[in-house]
């Protein structure tokens, strides 16, 4: 017999045993896989867009608009490549679906969003016709949109000029993401800032929630920000600038500090888990000490007994994490499916290797103790059941 | 039968220090599972309990038409004195309609945990009736603010989660300073807002419109009715009017939502995980006292009893486990100050409330647990050959 089917047989020893022990472990890494990922979709903020845009919005708020008038002050900028602003429309479809919805000026936008991948026809057309709108493939495929159509939504914060909120823009591309992170993002959709700022009834031309400034050279991030600020220190429209990393971060922390919630259900799962298994390792050792003593007696080492042990510990949180995260992963992409890509909950490298590590230090943990305690045993002892 | 029942429970109960291991996991196990249940329902309760008791019943709230929210909506001047006059509304004792135009604008304040990155908070501009609309709403330090002047009072559960805001302190905002001369506490989600003057706000935050919303004093039960059919007969006017409370209420349902949805995906995976622990360290104990129930068995105690004793003592193991989870979760959680992003888009703070309700629940969700988990040790219990079990070593 093998060593590592000395092991495996060790483990069945008590079927019932291994099994509901497994079961545990099971549910225990479902869990985490499922909340790891959670977190990950609140706290990966940014790690996708690199450095290379700065959001300047108003320092009270970023719901409280911008002038227009300060586009050429922030081109003039030294370091500043392309400028571009975008301007919440608050829209809305059907009932009451709120969708993420942007006045913006085309040009500029291709310019400073290449991630965004689209033909350049759609591009001039969007740049060219006054009601034209482009939305993501994500939100364009939940809602059945296709270049061509008229679509109806409705703003929660605009009237037309007749007083009407029940908009309609005619869609003329549909733009996709240039990678797996930014396909992932293609939920929000832009109109026309030109048609926008004339045909809403409040005549608020010229205003915009956020400016995008897309650095010539992104290592001065830090100085072009300092420079912006202090431009318009003290003025009626006092900024603040951060990159778009730090934006996204900062937008994800208003909803709440998801990551402490769920540390601390990890925390009580896997603390219960210890528990657990480290039970039973404790009694399969207990139950099995004369077993060990006639071990050490046909001449195995007390490290290859401590081995024997500390492999029974792993093999049981390995196998049982290894299903759990898999589990988790065909539960992630269900809901991801089932939700048309708007929970983005698949699991990805990164917490397959955070689960991996947290197999590790918890077959140490639970292992340990019982294979010290098998090493020490000493032949006599054991043999005698004292 | 029932003798029998209760001595052989006895007998166990008795036996379990000497156990102690496998019954510690049930009592861990459970007490993991009803401590995550509660602490995140007491979280949903804590919000939703603050929005409620926001906004009266004998109120309405007036926002324009499809704007869902007071962030989004705007009045103009004009719709704003049009609306005060609808009938519907109370009158105060000096006779003027009891209502209180109110601008709403967001400021970013720092968590006091965060270094920089910036939370939405509510600023409302408020008339003097806005206090006399909300009576709940009491100064607690310093003193309320001058008409006409940039001041400032702020809620004290914005105090409690933002820094920058204390008394005395200067907040600025579109290049403007605003002085905060006192702290007010009302119980309910205007706790996460700075009031100001709405004149002084409004031409500070150079408003395009007048007012965010108008809320008014309702005249009689019947006042909801008459102000929206007033509205509705008014081709002047293109608002919404809902009951106050209803307009905060409404707020809670996504977040409970999320959180009841949270809840039970993790209470069955966690349960489940608990009902294995439970059935293994129950075989475990079964397994351990095979001699002492064969040899029960043997003098004539029934299998029923044998049944019901390891059935009680699942449950009991459960209980304890239950109790010391909500007791985990009351001692770790209740009351503990958070916030999260409202309707508004700004900042509602709010504590978690562990509630018997909720404390009950999780106690039926570990007996339940202890329930399965004692069951099937049990059958086998009963089932144990006797002979063979006696003579096992």
């Amino acid at each position: 017999m093998t060593k590592s089917g000395f092991v495996i047989a060790n483990l069945f020893r008590k079927r019932t045993r291994t099994i509901l022990t497994l079961l545990s472990v099971i549910m225990a890494f479902l869990l985490f896989g499922l909340l790891q990922s959670v977190n990950t979709i609140f706290n990966s903020g940014g790690d996708f867009v690199g450095a290379t845009r700065l959001f300047v919005q108003a320092r009270v708020s970023f719901t409280s608009p911008l002038p227009i008038s300060m586009l050429p002050k922030l081109e003039a900028i030294p370091g500043v490549g392309r400028v571009a602003y975008q301007q919440w429309f608050g829209g809305v479809w059907q009932e009451n679906t709120p969708l993420i919805m942007f006045a913006t000026d085309p040009l500029r936008y291709h310019d400073v969003y290449p991630e965004w991948v689209m033909p350049d026809a759609q591009w001039q057309a969007f740049e060219h016709t006054r009601t034209g709108m482009i939305a993501g493939k994500q939100i364009a495929d939940q809602y059945g949109w296709k270049v061509g159509q008229k679509i109806p939504i409705n703003s929660n914060i605009y009237p037309q000029k007749n007083g009407s909120k029940a908009w309609a823009f005619d869609l003329v591309g549909i733009f996709d993401g240039k990678d797996e992170e930014w396909k992932k993002r293609t939920n929000l959709a832009f109109i026309q800032q030109d048609y926008f700022d004339e045909a809403n009834q409040f005549g608020i031309k010229g205003r915009t929630n956020f400016y995008i400034l897309k650095l010539s050279d992104p290592a001065r991030a830090e100085a072009v920000s300092k420079t912006v600020d202090a431009m318009f220190e003290n003025s009626a429209d006092e900024t603040k600038t951060q990159t778009e990393k730090d934006f996204n971060i900062s937008f994800v922390k208003q909803i709440g500090d998801i990551g402490l919630i769920v540390r601390w259900i990890l925390f009580a799962v896997f603390f219960t888990l210890l528990l657990v298994v480290g039970n039973t390792m404790a009694q399969s050792v207990r139950e099995r000490i004369p077993e060990l003593a006639v071990l050490k007696t046909l001449g195995f080492s007390d490290r290859s007994v401590l081995g024997f042990v500390l492999a029974e510990a792993f093999a049981l949180v390995l196998f049982g994490g290894l299903v759990g995260l898999l589990l988790a992963s065909i539960a992630g992409a269900m809901v991801e499916k089932g939700t048309g890509g708007q929970f983005q909950l698949s699991l990805d490298g990164s917490v397959w290797l955070l689960g991996v590590l947290a197999i590790v230090l918890m077959s140490l943990a639970v292992g340990l103790l019982p294979a010290l305690r098998a090493r020490r045993l000493r032949i006599v002892d054991a043999l005698a059941g004292r | 039968m029932l003798k029998q029942a209760l001595a052989i429970t006895g007998m166990s109960i008795r036996s379990i220090p000497e156990r102690w291991a496998p019954s510690l996991v049930i009592v861990i196990g459970l007490a993991g599972v009803v401590a995550v249940f509660t602490a995140l329902l007491a979280m949903a309760r804590g919000f939703e309990s603050t929005l409620k008791s926001t906004g009266r019943s004998d109120a309405a709230l007036v926002l324009r038409g499809g704007s869902d929210a007071e962030l989004n909506s705007g009045l103009d001047r004009d719709s704003v004195d049009l609306i005060k006059q609808l009938p519907g509304i109370a009158r105060g004792p000096d006779g003027k309609p009891l209502a209180s135009a109110e601008v709403m604008v967001i400021a970013e304040l720092v968590r006091k945990d965060d270094v920089k990155s910036g939370a939405n908070i509510t600023v409302r501009g408020v008339e003097p009736a806005a206090f006399v609309l909300r009576p709940q709403l009491k100064i607690i330090a310093g003193r309320n603010f001058t008409p006409g002047l940039r001041e400032l009072i702020v809620g004290s559960g914005v105090l409690r989660q933002f820094q920058g805001a204390d008394i005395g302190k200067v907040v600025r905002m579109r290049g403007s300073e605003w002085t905060v001369v006192g702290e007010f506490a009302s119980g309910d989600a205007h706790d996460s807002e700075m009031w100001a003057d709405i004149n002084v706000a409004r031409s500070t935050f150079g408003r395009i419109t007048s007012a965010s919303s108008v809320l008014a004093a309702l005249d009689g039960p019947d006042g909801l009715q008459k102000l929206k059919a007033a509205v509705a007969a008014e081709p002047r006017l293109s608002v919404d009017v809902m009951r106050e409370q209803d307009y905060f209420s409404g707020q809670t349902k996504q977040f409970r939502k999320t959180i009841g949805f949270l809840a039970g995906v993790v209470t069955i995976i966690m349960g489940l995980g608990a009902v294995f622990a439970a059935l293994n360290s129950m075989y475990a104990a079964v397994a351990s006292r095979g001699k002492e129930i064969a040899t029960l068995r043997a003098i004539g105690f029934r299998g029923v009893p044998v049944v019901t004793s390891v059935m009680i003592e699942a449950l009991l193991l459960a209980l304890a486990g239950g109790v010391l989870g909500a007791l985990l979760a009351y001692l770790l959680f209740n009351n503990m100050s958070v916030s999260t992003l409202g309707q508004n888009f700004t900042q509602v703070v709010f504590s978690f409330k562990v509630t018997p309700q909720l404390v009950t629940q999780g106690l039926i969700i570990a007996l339940v647990i202890g329930m399965i988990g004692g069951f099937m040790p049990a059958l086998r219990a009963a089932r144990l050959p006797v002979t063979t079990s006696l003579r096992e070593q």
